[in-house]
């Protein structure tokens, strides 16, 4: 009996604080490292960009003078504009997903196989893919070399112009991320309601109709899930730009991303400071996203409590 | 079921279906073609101009023979695996808990430290780069598989913590309960009643986070400068700027890269989609 009264006292603080103190104990090792890893170097990075650095020799506290040294820095203005190209163009992987998905949503024979086919670019890296449409785009031997050919442009180099080096990236980068596109609205219109549609074809909505009132508005999540994604490739578009062109000709495909790390590491020199604010400029663009997207988390937090 | 099943159609449009279903993934996989064509080729065919014709050898062999003796791309190979499967098990383990600890315990902070996690997981890497590099600098592991696996570790717990969390919060609360009335430890309750009902997502999160790491390009680079640490993408794209026009030889190490991706993903098929639509799939 002894025995059985000491222990529970011995226990008591823990039992008592258990449910308030375990979850810490979970989330220290997870928080700890994020917090080191990604959220204090954010606030990092935006203090170095008040600096010059090469990364070796001491900094120097230089203000706001980086910024203003980016308001004239044309190929700033180069990279900024292609940013939002690769926004819009890069859209595009909505639809044509949606539209791929709508085309595959059937049974039949060996339909699965194709799918998953259909889903294979999304899976190989990036670099493989940038190196397969660089070869596509060669000049002469490439794959539509005959068809530019064919319009007249013989030996026309698409990732060589400054004008359409760009689009050529971005039709690259379309590639994996329309099948991501397509994963996200397959699932979307496996879990959709059938009761509805079949009432709403009972009304006799059809088609087009039928489509955008009653099918487009049950996608609603997979078509949220799409746009963020998408928005957040476009802006991190680094890879393809890397392995097709390195921002060339002159800066003309150059996007901040990769502006920022030729800035900062490669050999055009160790502007620490200058890459910095390259990179805070970037943030702020793909705050307004986050926000928005932890927004709407927020709210339907909200609505799940009650 | 929307579009109409191709079934209740006219029998003229199920064929007319039936005929363009192969045409499209025909014209959807011609850059998969291409490089596949192109790892058979040998050097007389790429110098020859026959880059996108029948390839008049078949050299697939003595190409991956060439890419394996010639080139680094065994270690590289190797190097992706020292990256992919710790980072895999540490951002597992750590959400895991981080997940539990948001899904099941309420406390003022819950809430913001959830959307930290969220947030964090879509900042763009270029804002991280300089403070981590220096950091991995200082601390000795630049250059190092060690360094660049616990960079992955930590962010990507933040996308596996909101997908844990997610889920955890899905399964029955009675559980818990009922674990907590028969005087269950809180570490007990994590251990023996929640970490095996999270089977399915960590299923889905080790398959999303192996394919994602495996194809990290830009950590590599920021990270890792030698041959001996270098993964497979980085060192793909070292090749590439070494053999300008050996395509038949980066075809077939772009090929050696995709192969794990690929087959992970065509063996967890299901998982993965249920990692990448956060969990919507049904069933």
């Amino acid at each position: 009996m002894e025995l059985n009264n000491s222990k529970p006292k011995r226990i008591t603080w823990w039992q008592k604080n258990q449910i308030k103190i375990s979850p810490w104990i979970f989330l220290a090792p997870g928080l700890i490292f994020f917090f080191i890893y990604v959220i204090a170097p954010i606030f990092v990075s935006i203090g170095i960009s008040f600096y010059q650095w090469d990364g070796l020799s001491p900094s120097i506290y230089v203000g706001l003078q980086n910024y203003i040294e980016l308001l004239d820095d044309e190929y700033f203005y180069i990279s900024l504009w292609n940013n939002l190209k690769w926004l819009i163009f890069f859209m595009l992987a909505v639809p044509i997903g949606l539209g791929l998905a709508i085309f595959l949503n059937q049974i039949v024979f060996g339909i699965r196989l194709i799918k998953s086919l259909f889903f294979f670019p999304f899976v190989i890296s990036q670099v493989v893919i940038g190196l397969i449409f660089t070869w596509f785009y060669q000049p002469n031997y490439g794959v539509i070399a005959p068809f530019l050919d064919l319009i007249g442009l013989e030996g026309f180099s698409i990732l060589a112009n400054e004008d359409t080096a760009t689009y050529g990236i971005i039709f690259a980068g379309l590639y994996p991320q329309i099948a991501y596109c397509l994963i996200l609205y397959l699932t979307g219109l496996n879990n959709i309601n059938s009761e509805q549609i079949e009432a709403g074809r009972m009304d006799g909505a059809k088609g087009f109709h039928l489509f955008w009132n009653i099918v487009l508005p049950q996608l609603r999540h997979a078509t949220f899930l799409a746009i963020v994604v998408t928005v957040i490739g476009a802006l991190r578009s680094f890879d393809m730009v890397a392995i097709m062109t390195q921002g060339g000709p002159y800066g003309y495909s150059n996007v901040l991303a990769y502006y920022m790390f030729e800035q900062a590491l490669s050999e055009y020199g160790y502007r620490m400071g200058y890459g910095s604010a390259i990179a805070t400029v970037l943030f702020t663009i793909m705050m307004f996203y986050i926000l928005f997207f932890i927004y709407r988390m927020y709210r339907n937090e909200r609505e799940d409590n009650n | 079921m929307f579009p109409t099943p191709i079934h209740q159609r006219p029998i003229i449009n199920q064929y007319i279906y039936k005929i363009f279903l192969p045409i499209s993934l025909i014209i959807w996989l011609i850059p998969i073609f291409g490089i596949l064509m192109t790892s058979i080729r040998g050097l007389g065919d790429i110098t020859a101009g026959n880059m996108w014709g029948t390839p008049s050898e078949f050299l697939l062999f003595s190409n991956l023979y060439d890419v394996f003796t010639n080139t680094p791309m065994i270690k590289y190979t190797l190097n992706s695996f020292k990256v992919t499967i710790p980072t895999m098990l540490g951002a597992v383990a750590l959400s895991c808990m981080t997940g539990f600890a948001l899904a099941r315990y309420k406390f003022k902070t819950n809430l913001i430290i959830f959307f930290i996690f969220i947030a964090g997981n879509f900042v763009p890497f270029q804002i991280l780069m300089i403070p981590v590099r220096d950091l991995t600098f200082k601390v000795g592991l630049y250059n190092t598989i060690t360094g660049l696996v616990l960079f992955h570790v930590a962010f990507q717990t933040g996308f596996c913590t909101l997908f844990m969390r997610n889920f955890i919060k899905a399964l029955p609360q009675e559980l818990i309960e009922a674990a907590r009335m028969d005087g269950a430890s809180e570490f007990k309750i994590f251990w023996k009643i929640i970490l095996p009902l999270t089977r399915p997502a960590i299923a889905a999160l080790c398959v999303l986070i192996f394919t994602f790491i495996w194809n990290d390009y830009f950590w590599a680079t920021v990270l890792i400068q030698g041959d001996h640490a270098m993964p497979i993408t980085a060192g793909l794209k070292s090749l590439n700027g070494q053999w300008i026009t050996a395509y038949h030889l980066l075809s077939t190490g772009s090929i050696v890269a995709a192969i794990p991706p690929v087959i992970m993903f065509f063996l967890m098929q299901k998982h993965f989609i249920a990692g990448l639509t956060l969990g919507a799939t049904k069933g």
